[in-house]
């Protein structure tokens, strides 16, 4: 995907710095995301992958650059979320963003349609409502008849697939994803990831996912290199 | 793939038409690369030079599509050989970017760029494939798999190499 002059990037990375104490762990990263593009970002163990998810998604703050959000249908909209504070920040991931992490992410006393459930009762979904719609799409992501189980109940695949509907069940503009697949088998993680693609295409989602694994990064449309801190060269794949 | 050979033990199946030979090839291996009907007809008279198969009923004046062909005792042996003799792990397309690596570390180019470059190939060659997979049945993933796994190995070489670039020429140049 190439960046054309009339449609803004839905997010902007530019000069993006971060430091840990005397670690720099973001040297100078600028990047654009496209609207419904789905981008993988590979790179070694420890060169700022996560760090840099997480200042794109505004759990964090960059310590200088900025990250600029700018829906498709709101250009006029654009927020700078590298300024925004701490409750802003997470006002918008609410709203706006989506994630899905390696593991561990769900909540252990719930069961699995009531951890799908929690972002759309944050935003104010009524219960009933909220209940229908978790569990028609744990019935789409082939869980039907699991969503009473506590995530302990589930196979590492199964509560994948609930982590994924959990994340994409308020229909996010934006998914973040970090090693969504790294504790699944080939098979496992092959399907988690087919359901999940089939599932922002159809939503819109535009996705950020972090990979170690190239088979895994080929489901994107493109992917990035981050070396040290910084984007590696060279990695532009023609469209 | 040895078109030949693969020939060959699809003949080992049945007496069979070039026609219909062709057409059993490109359902199981020709998805991406249908086999010529030329190059069916040139593989099938070298086998009967080589006595791996020959022609049954022939008419006097007949082309080689009025022909049906059969699998001779040798040709049998010949894909009892083929199926049970393991494969030299392809080493071209790696041994050729050593030496691009090598050289370019030697005369002091970009390694790093080179390695890039094929790295961003390599993962443009996959997407490809897992498109392809996604789009067909069970023997086209399988097919697509293998290239997957062959391309994901050479890429976690490209990977680790890239890594070593500084070591590696420090060792070469103090060779
Ligand atoms: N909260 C933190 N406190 C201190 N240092 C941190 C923190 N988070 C990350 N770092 C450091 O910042 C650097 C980048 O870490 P990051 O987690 O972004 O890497 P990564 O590319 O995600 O690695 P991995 O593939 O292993 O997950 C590392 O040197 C790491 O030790
Ligand atoms: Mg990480």
């Amino acid at each position: 995907m190439k960046t054309t002059p009339t449609i803004p990037a839905l997010l902007s990375v530019r000069n993006v710095h971060k430091d840990f104490g005397p670690t720099p762990a973001l040297r100078g990263i600028d990047l654009d995301v496209h609207p419904g593009e789905v981008l993988a970002v590979m790179g070694p163990s420890g060169s700022g992958k996560s760090t840099l998810l997480h200042c794109m998604a505004g759990v964090m703050p960059p310590d200088h650059g900025t990250v600029t959000y700018t829906r498709p249908n709101a250009p006029e909209g654009s927020v700078e979320i590298s300024i925004l504070g701490e409750a802003a920040r997470s006002a918008l991931r609410l709203s706006e963003f989506g994630f899905v992490f390696q593991y561990g992410q769900l909540l252990p006393e719930l069961t699995a349609v009531d951890n799908v459930t929690i972002p759309l009762l944050l935003a104010g979904t009524k219960r009933r409502e909220a209940l229908r719609k978790a569990s028609g799409l744990l019935e789409r992501l082939g869980l039907a008849g699991q969503g009473e189980k506590l995530p302990g109940e589930l196979s590492g695949g199964q509560a994948q697939r609930v982590a994924i509907a959990r994340a994409m069940v308020a229909e996010p503009a934006v998914l973040f994803a970090d090693e969504p697949t790294g504790s699944l088998d080939s098979l496992a993680a092959e399907n988690v990831l087919t359901l999940l693609l089939e599932l922002v295409r159809e939503v819109g989602t535009t996705v950020v996912m972090i990979t170690h694994d190239p088979r895994t990064a080929a489901y994107a449309d493109r992917e990035v290199i981050v070396r040290d801190g910084m984007i590696g060269a060279g990695h532009r794949v023609a469209a | 793939m040895n078109n030949a050979l693969t020939l060959l033990g699809l003949l080992r199946r049945q007496p069979s038409y070039g026609y219909d030979l062709k057409h059993a090839y490109d359902r199981y291996f020709g998805s991406q690369k249908p086999l010529a009907f030329g190059q069916v007809y040139s593989t099938l008279a070298r086998m009967i030079r080589d006595e791996l198969i020959r022609a049954l009923g022939e008419e006097p004046g007949a082309g080689p599509d009025r022909k049906k062909y059969e699998i001779t005792p040798a040709g049998q042996d010949r894909v009892q050989q083929w199926l049970f003799t393991p494969d030299v792990p392809s080493q071209t397309l790696q041994s050729d970017l050593f030496a691009k690596t090598v050289v370019a570390l030697l005369v002091d180019d970009d390694a790093d760029r080179l390695l890039d470059l094929q790295r961003a190939e390599h993962m443009g060659r996959m997407r490809e494939l897992t498109r392809l997979k996604h789009e067909g049945d069970l023997l086209q993933v399988l097919m697509c798999d293998h290239g997957i796994f062959h391309i994901e190995a050479d890429l976690r070489w490209i990977e680790l190499t890239g890594a070593r670039l500084t070591q590696l020429k420090k060792e070469l140049l103090s060779a």
